[in-house]
């Protein structure tokens, strides 16, 4: 949304702004690390964890980030859990607005329940980065 | 190794052949502006014997098991013995995984390798609150002595071999391992095996780190000393480029940074006063198998020479034995796709085929459907196949490095040597590998290749059959679940251990290795009583954590 100041100009939208997270033991931080930095050339604004966060650390960086979403990145199998966890997190803090999207290794048979706890896109190997900056910019408006 | 009038004549020669295409191109151009390897190193149309004017036989290239074994580090190669059929394995808790081995063994494998689950990695055990929903996931579950005994059961170590992919906790499962072995009425100079025991490559790469770069090196020494000494057939360590180029590293990258990570650890152990030929035959490397054909094959060349030519003018090791590089081979996991998996299994042939024409001691070929889940048996067998059907039907292994000798291995292999020496100058210059990993060199020279590489795929410059290109539908495939039940037992496991144990005895013990840990004192014997008291893998870990502090992940991009 443009907003007008008091001279009647236009400032720009603000950014849309991502936490990149890898929640639990799994290292695997290859493809996390080549999303932050491809949502960073596409212009938005990319704060990534680091390995190792629990859930709670995850919904605590990203109230305190103030972010729009946060992508979280899975490659040991720990999704099924991990996952809605961080959603459970965010409605308990009342930061539910914040949308959830995932990627990594993440086979069919799991997406029903992922989708059914509100993650809202899982990105699995082989996505090309621009398929994921076109979902964001359709999917993922910066807070006013 | 040409005589100059032959020399001549083969230029003038190549001049006239290089017009003559050139007209052709006008016509009808190349297929692509630029032929590149899946590193980026660009690729000539014709090598000929110009390319390798300058070798000499006996000094470049020269005898398998001589010096610089370009040629392979033992005299008959696969003549005398074939390479190590070792699949890497893991899943569930040690039931399901000792029915793995097993079902591995009788289908013909030749060595043990385990996979173990994240909190293992990571030194903790299956009921702390940080292995929620990892448990059995991708290795299997070990929290103490018992499950190693149940995931060997039936097993002799007296007669098997096996790799330990454990790093952080890897002195504890050496100890687990040691005890095992002394319950079947087998002694520490009988068993053998490897742990993989390469914390830099952690810091750079895997990530399952724990304690900071120094204790963690501390660690690693204190297994190198006590195996030196009391188990001799053991590999103390496993210096590993595979998970390097995994993460996105080039191929020379994951030579250089690989053999970086061996000079530091040479550093390390003579620092120690150990003696460098009392160590150095027993390290051992491990690199990755990647879908470019040739330039896998060139980058093992390259590494023997290398690596010899460290140990015995850098180091100046005497034995030969400490001059060879002997590594495991696993095919690239990043080159296989989700999209039409059965792909998979001809990626995994070509990538087992580079690495035997390579000279590796020991292979583990993926499984098809790795980039959904831990392998189903069937998928575990079709690889192990593979290698079965290299080994036994097409006769690459008939002759020793049959490629040496062509032009365009040969100007390869020192294509890469020299841009390998390149990176390790540049290490050197920085203070060595620690240092460099302090600054974060290798992580973003890393990042930079994963990113750049990615690109090239998004782009279309390079193809994945089945990805960006023949991209179709493919039916779903059945793939390896982790049960609920698995958990529950792992966990009841773990409560029953804690309480028929002598707890006041691993409290004891516990403290011992507190104590060591702060004095200096080789940690290893400490570890062994430990372990065989059911002390846990956290319990230990968490003592190391409270004395040297924790490493967190500095989060570049």
């Amino acid at each position: 949304m443009k907003l007008r100041d008091c001279e009647g100009v236009m400032t720009p939208q603000r950014k849309i702004r991502i936490l990149i997270a890898k929640p639990g033991l799994d290292g695997h931080d290859r493809g996390a690390k080549v999303i932050a930095r491809g949502f960073r050339d596409a212009g938005f604004e990319v704060i990534y964890t680091g390995l190792h966060q629990t859930p709670e650390q995850i919904v605590a960086a990203a109230i305190q980030e103030d972010v729009d979403a946060i992508g979280l990145s899975s490659l040991a199998g720990a999704h099924d859990y991990l996952f809605p966890k961080v959603i459970e997190l965010l409605k308990e803090k009342g930061a539910d607005d914040i949308i959830v999207f995932g990627g990594g290794i993440v086979p069919e048979e799991d997406m029903p329940a992922l989708t059914q706890a509100g993650v809202k896109a899982i990105f699995t190997p082989g996505t090309p980065i621009e398929e994921a900056v076109k979902w964001v910019r359709e999917n993922i408006k910066p807070e006013k | 190794m040409f005589k100059e009038d032959q020399l001549k004549k083969v230029v003038q020669e190549k001049e006239k052949w290089a017009e003559d295409l050139s007209k052709i191109l006008c016509e009808t151009p190349e297929r692509l502006p630029r032929f590149t390897t899946v590193s980026d190193l660009e690729i000539k149309g014709l090598y000929t014997p110009e390319d390798i004017k300058d070798i000499d036989y006996s000094r470049d290239i020269g005898f398998p098991g001589v010096y610089p074994f370009i040629r392979g580090v033992q005299p008959s190669m696969y003549r005398g013995r074939l390479w190590t059929m070792r699949m890497f394995s893991g899943l569930g808790g040690p039931e399901e995984t000792n029915k793995r081995f097993q079902y591995l063994l009788d289908h013909g494998e030749t060595g043990l390798s385990i996979a173990f689950h994240y909190p293992t990695l990571m030194g903790y055990d299956s009921d702390s609150p940080n292995a929620r929903g990892e448990i059995g996931k991708c290795g299997v579950a070990i929290d103490t002595l018992k499950d190693m005994e149940i995931l060997f059961q039936g097993i002799p170590l007296n007669q098997v071999t096996t790799s330990m992919t454990i790093n952080p906790p890897a002195s504890i499962l050496l100890a687990m391992y040691i005890v095992v072995a002394e319950k079947q009425g087998v002694g520490q100079k009988d068993i053998g095996g490897t742990i993989q025991n390469d914390m830099l490559k952690e810091f750079i790469a895997q990530k399952t780190f724990m304690l900071p770069p120094k204790p963690s090196l501390r660690i690693i020494v204190d297994t190198i000393e006590y195996c030196t000494k009391e188990v001799p057939r053991w590999n103390t360590i496993s210096i590993s480029g595979y998970h390097i180029r995994e993460a996105g590293a080039t191929a020379v990258q994951e030579l250089a940074f690989t053999l970086a990570d061996g000079i530091a650890y040479v550093e390390a152990a003579i620092e120690r006063g150990l003696n460098v030929d009392d160590f150095a035959p027993r390290l051992s490397f491990f690199f990755d198998s990647h879908i470019d054909f040739f330039e896998e094959i060139a980058k093992f060349r390259a590494a023997r020479t290398i690596w010899a030519k460290i140990m015995r003018e850098r180091f100046m090791a005497k034995n030969p034995r400490s001059w060879m590089l002997r590594f495991h081979t696993q095919t690239a996991g990043c080159s296989l796709t989700a999209q039409q998996p059965y792909n998979n299994v001809v990626r995994t042939a070509y990538e087992a085929l580079a690495a035997v024409l390579g000279g590796t001691q020991s292979l583990h070929t993926n499984s098809l459907d790795e980039t959904y889940a831990i392998p189903t048996e069937e998928a575990a067998g079709i690889a192990l196949r593979t290698q079965q059907i290299l080994a036994e039907e097409t006769g690459v292994g008939h002759t020793i490095d049959p490629l040496a000798g062509s032009y365009f291995v040969e100007a390869l292999t020192r294509q890469i040597e020299e841009l390998a020496w390149e990176y390790i100058r540049k290490i050197d210059e920085m203070g060595g590998m620690v240092a460099a990993i302090e600054r974060g060199y290798p992580q973003a020279e890393i990042a930079e290749a994963a990113y750049k590489y990615q690109k090239q795929i998004d782009s279309g410059e390079k193809v994945i059959v089945g990805v960006n290109k023949y991209a179709t539908e493919h039916p779903p495939i059945t793939i390896w679940r982790m049960k609920p039940e698995i958990e529950e037992r792992q966990l009841r496991r773990l409560r029953e251990v804690k309480q028929t144990r002598n707890n006041q005895k691993v409290k004891e013990l516990l403290n011992q290795i507190r104590i060591a840990s702060k004095n200096g004192e080789n940690l290893m014997p400490h570890l062994i009583d430990a372990a065989r008291e059911y002390a846990t893998i956290q319990e230990i870990c968490d003592v190391w954590r409270e004395v040297f502090g924790r490493y967190t992940d500095p989060g570049y991009f």
